[in-house]
């Protein structure tokens, strides 16, 4: 039992933690704040994995602008004060049944199948993540580069679209 | 115990995936159950990670799935926010109970 262990349990129960309360508390502000630090756990795995671009991604994706997008949309639909209706009680019973045989069942997969992994060194080198993804050799990843960023695009102009202010016609 | 291997960071990534499943079943809201869908996205980044860390470290494909994953996820979340934010405006409500115009 090695502090990399312990640190490891720690990781994981600040994300458990943290997502449980993010689905069910009652204030859906308090709920946002929650998902940010349970996305700021999920960075810090990453770290942990010693992935460190990904977390720094992680950080400024989710932490930076979707939490933060999520947080300006509920101030601009909900009274972020007020308590939301509790779900009925058959269906927290049958939802939270449902989760725990799913769970169950993925897990137990997951433990019988046995997977070998051959601790083999691991390094990434930000460059090499660079270098792949604008490779147009076989193993290269510029054509998905391309069809991603055509596809942010073209959702950034529906945003647009769809949320924009109609003119009523009479008008 | 004494080794952190790639079935411990499963087992978080399942959890963290059926938290996410409990708030999509039991909350009404739609920007809550968006929250949820972004929790599930997130554990799905994680066993990608994992993957490529612990069975195929001469490779790099996990890596670049998840930051794939992180690009739809952010237009997934800027296109559901403009449709909630649409629907508040016509029904002065984001509940999906009262998203029922399509039902009959």
């Amino acid at each position: 039992m090695n502090s990399t262990v312990i640190m490891f349990y720690c990781i994981s129960a600040f994300i458990l933690g943290t997502g449980i309360l993010a689905v069910t508390t009652g204030k859906i502000f308090r709920s946002a704040i929650w998902l940010l630090f349970s996305m700021m756990g999920i960075a810090g795995l990453y770290f942990w994995m010693q992935m460190e671009f990904i977390a720094a991604v992680q950080i400024i994706v989710y932490v930076g602008g979707i939490v933060v997008l999520i947080i300006f949309s509920i101030f601009l639909t909900q009274k972020s004060g007020e308590e939301m209706p509790k779900p009925p009680l058959t269906k927290t019973i049958f939802s939270l049944l449902a989760a725990i045989l799913g769970f169950t069942f993925s897990y137990l997969l997951i433990y019988q199948y046995g997977f070998n992994d051959g601790n083999a060194p691991f390094e990434l080198k930000v460059s090499d993540i660079g270098l792949k993804m604008l490779d147009t050799g076989e193993h290269g990843f510029i054509l998905p580069f391309e069809v991603i960023s055509v596809l942010l695009l073209a959702a950034l102009v529906g945003c647009i679209v769809i949320a924009m202010k109609v003119k009523s016609i009479e008008e | 115990m004494n080794e952190i291997n790639i079935t411990d960071i499963l087992l978080v990534s399942t959890a963290l995936f059926f938290v996410g499943v409990y708030g999509f079943f039991t909350r009404r809201n739609m920007i809550t159950m968006l929250m949820s869908v972004e929790l599930i996205l997130n554990s799905v980044n994680i066993n990608f990670v994992a993957f490529n860390k612990y069975l195929f470290p001469q490779n790099l494909d996990g890596i670049f799935f998840t930051i794939f994953i992180i690009t739809i996820a952010a237009a997934e979340a800027a296109v559901a926010i403009a449709i909630i934010i649409n629907m508040y405006r016509s029904h002065h409500s984001v509940d999906v109970e009262d998203a029922t115009d399509l039902k009959y």
